[in-house]
């Protein structure tokens, strides 16, 4: 596979602190890749050392396949969580002056700018100064300037933080347009539906260690527990009741929304236990109304993960 | 590339900005309507006519306090001296007692008194004094035979020619010439110093609290974010300081001719003369001054210090997160400059060459100020260069200093850094 980025064995500390702990990363091409953690896990300090903002104090990073130089900072889109603007410039002028630091020509940014303000529907805005803008246009303008200069990898940190639904879905959109056209995009969040939603990719990073690295269905595959929800009628409730705790079935009364008012269970299997042996052997009991294997959140995951160290 | 964008975009927001505007076009106005006031001010003081009342009653003073143009003199000795007192606390501005003695002589030793209601200024106090001296003397000098009128012209009035061993005559103006131009220099390069240093560090503030720091130096080094910013706000006020320069001598012309004209029609021309010759005398005296060398160590000097200088306040700006913050990290940036210009008044006046001042003048921190103020005087060539090649060592390694605060300061939010932090800062 090929990787846009490569993070390898990239330390980083400030005095006596570390705020990163020898990390390795893998950002396959055209991925939309997630970077998870609670806050002050480390990675604001590793987008800044990706973005060359900082440096790390050893390690070496890799933009795809070239040592991280000053010659790829056209190469890259960040949009820091922290949003900024200058509010008393116009945004037209604004936007043109911040892609021609990332090394567009005049007139090349002119020409993006007009495509986004164009898409976007802001057009009317290009002489309005960001302090006459609400916060939620300021967004839009923010992430306009954040792709501008088409860059290869765009970082966004808590993308969807400030924006309303309809500007956030429209963000959204977006985003996975850029994706489809060849761009890879690095999340950085602790809002775990976005990234069951969007990305391919995850790594968790907490207390300066990455825990966690891989193919978001991979990562869950590993953290699955074999656990299955199960609704179902039973031909003799204390019967089954009494039978099922005789198997190597762990079984415990939980709660799902379903339509009827069957029993509802979650049924770990033994170690070396099938779904389909498991279904059989609820099919001799009763009337098996719900069977679905409950696949840990990402959210499960980061939680457990988190509060295991 | 990237340094000329910043230091056009930084040029351009403090030039549109509408106080930077306001500032630039008012403040000339501001400074020669301030004048005009004050010189019309002191004008009305001057049509005041003082009364003085007298009270001499032994006749021994009375004929020597002479009228002129801002004070009269009235005799009133022929009433009673309470009424007099009386007259002259409600009518005049004060009286002139002259105790009754049988000889001029003896008025030395007695008490001439001048009441009045409110304290006389001191220079009325020894026209008062002067009068009396000058009569009592005369009288004996009579008294002992000599003859005043003679005394008189024999007193000689030399005058001490000034030049140089290279040959050039100076005079006495052209010390206090030299005084003014230094003087103005080094306090240009202050002033310049503090309000374009304060305006960068707030543009750096600005930067921080907007959170687009982030942003911008993810496309380029904090240093060329921050030699842009000095750049660009220098080449801004430099604009102001030449639109400074024009519109004060517009409208210095202007005034001075509307005034030249009241002047012909009103003072006498022997008045004029005089004053056409002093000026004349001054502006060839600010000709012989080294002008050349002046005009370019100002330009050096001024680089040097300005940039030193704003590389600190831009130091500062990233290392607190408001205004108010900065104060205690000021302080020692405005004492260097303070201290240039107290010594460079101080000891460059009274002794241009003196330790004091030569070592004054080599501290990169006071050396544009200080060496500015002394070079009217003449300065040897080497100290200048050695004291320009301090400033420019220096110069690098603050900036370097400064630019490793900045690269740490402006992503640093929170709380209000201590000095240890700020040398941690130093390590990372």
């Amino acid at each position: 596979m090929e990787y846009i980025l490569e993070v390898n064995n990239v330390v980083k500390q400030y005095g006596d602190y570390t705020a990163l702990n020898n990390v390795s990363l893998k950002v396959p091409k055209g991925s939309i890749y997630g970077l998870l953690g609670p806050n002050g896990a480390g990675k604001t300090s590793l987008i800044r050392i990706i973005n060359q903002i900082t440096m790390p104090d050893s390690g070496e990073i890799l933009l795809d396949g070239e040592k991280l130089s000053p010659d790829h900072i056209g190469h890259i889109g960040y949009m820091p969580e922290e949003r900024g603007l200058y509010k008393s410039m116009k945004v037209g002028e604004q936007a043109l002056y911040l892609a021609q630091l990332k090394g567009l020509s005049k007139t090349e940014a002119k020409k993006q700018l007009e495509y986004w303000f164009e898409k976007l529907e802001i057009k009317g805005w290009w002489n309005k100064k960001i302090q006459e803008l609400s916060k939620g246009m300021a967004q839009k303008i923010q992430f306009v300037v954040t792709v501008l200069h088409q860059p290869k990898l765009l970082i966004f940190d808590e993308p969807f933080s400030g924006f309303d639904p309809v500007n956030a879905n429209l963000i959204k959109d977006e985003i996975l347009e850029l994706r489809d056209k060849g761009a890879t995009i690095i999340f950085s969040t602790h809002r775990m539906e976005s990234v069951e939603e969007l990305c391919d990719d995850i790594a968790l990073i907490h207390k300066s260690n990455k825990l966690i690295e891989g193919k978001i269905n991979d990562v869950k595959r590993e953290y699955r527990t074999n656990t299955f929800e199960v609704g179902i009628v039973p031909f003799n409730l204390q019967g089954f009741l009494a039978n099922i705790a005789t198997t190597e079935y762990k079984s415990e009364k939980t709660d799902f929304k379903t339509l009827d008012d069957e029993l509802k269970l979650s049924i770990t299997l033994p170690q070396a236990g099938t779904s389909s042996q498991l279904l059989k052997y609820l099919m001799e009991h009763g009337n098996v109304t719900y069977f679905v294997e409950k696949i840990p959140s990402v959210n499960d995951i980061f939680i457990k993960t988190v509060s295991q160290i | 590339m990237s340094l000329s964008l910043i230091i056009k975009r930084e040029f351009n927001s403090k030039v549109r900005n509408k106080s930077f505007i306001v500032m630039t076009f008012l403040s000339p106005l501001l400074i020669v309507a301030m004048g005009a006031l004050v010189a019309y001010l002191a004008g009305v003081n001057k049509d005041v006519v003082n009364k003085i009342a007298i009270y001499d009653t032994a006749d021994l003073l009375k004929d020597d306090f002479k009228d002129n143009a801002n004070t009269k003199y009235v005799d009133l000795s022929a009433m009673p001296l309470e009424e007099a007192k009386k007259i002259a606390s409600e009518d005049y501005a004060g009286l002139i007692y002259i105790p009754v003695t049988d000889s001029i002589t003896q008025l030395a030793d007695s008490k001439i008194e001048y009441l009045s209601n409110d304290t006389p200024n001191l220079e009325f106090v020894s026209t008062i004094e002067k009068v009396a001296n000058e009569k009592i003397t005369k009288y004996k000098l009579k008294q002992l035979g000599f003859d005043y009128d003679k005394i008189e012209e024999a007193k000689t009035r030399s005058k001490i020619y000034l030049s140089k061993f290279s040959g050039e005559e100076t005079h006495k103006e052209g010390s206090i010439i030299k005084i003014i131009i230094g003087g103005l220099f080094g306090y240009l390069i202050m002033m310049f110093v503090i309000i374009y240093g304060n305006m960068v560090m707030r543009s750096v503030i600005e930067e921080k609290t907007n959170r687009i720091i982030e942003i911008i130096i993810s496309s380029v080094k904090p240093f060329q974010l921050m030699m842009g910013k000095i750049i660009g706000t220098s080449m801004a006020g430099i604009l102001q300081f030449i639109i400074w320069t024009i519109l004060g001598l517009g409208l210095f012309t202007i005034l001075s001719s509307v005034f030249n004209v009241e002047m012909g029609a009103t003072a006498q021309t022997e008045e004029v003369a005089q004053s056409m010759e002093g000026i004349q005398l001054y502006i060839s005296e600010l000709w012989k001054l080294p002008l050349m060398t002046m005009f370019i160590s100002f330009i050096i000097y001024f680089i040097g210090g300005y940039f030193l200088y704003s590389s600190l306040y831009a130091a500062i700006g990233a290392a607190v997160d408001s205004e108010t913050d900065s104060q205690q990290f000021l302080l020692p940036i405005i004492m260097p400059l303070m201290l240039g210009v107290y010594v460079g008044f101080f000891t460059v006046i009274s002794d241009p060459n003196g330790t004091v001042a030569t070592v004054f003048s080599m501290i990169p921190l006071t050396s544009p100020i200080v060496m500015m103020m002394r070079i009217p005087f003449g300065v040897p060539l080497w100290e200048v260069i050695v004291s320009m090649v301090i400033l420019f060592a220096t110069f690098f390694g603050v900036v370097w200093f400064a630019a490793k605060i900045y690269r740490i300061g402006i992503l640093m939010y929170g709380k209000k850094p201590t000095y240890k932090e700020l040398f941690k800062w130093l390590k990372y």
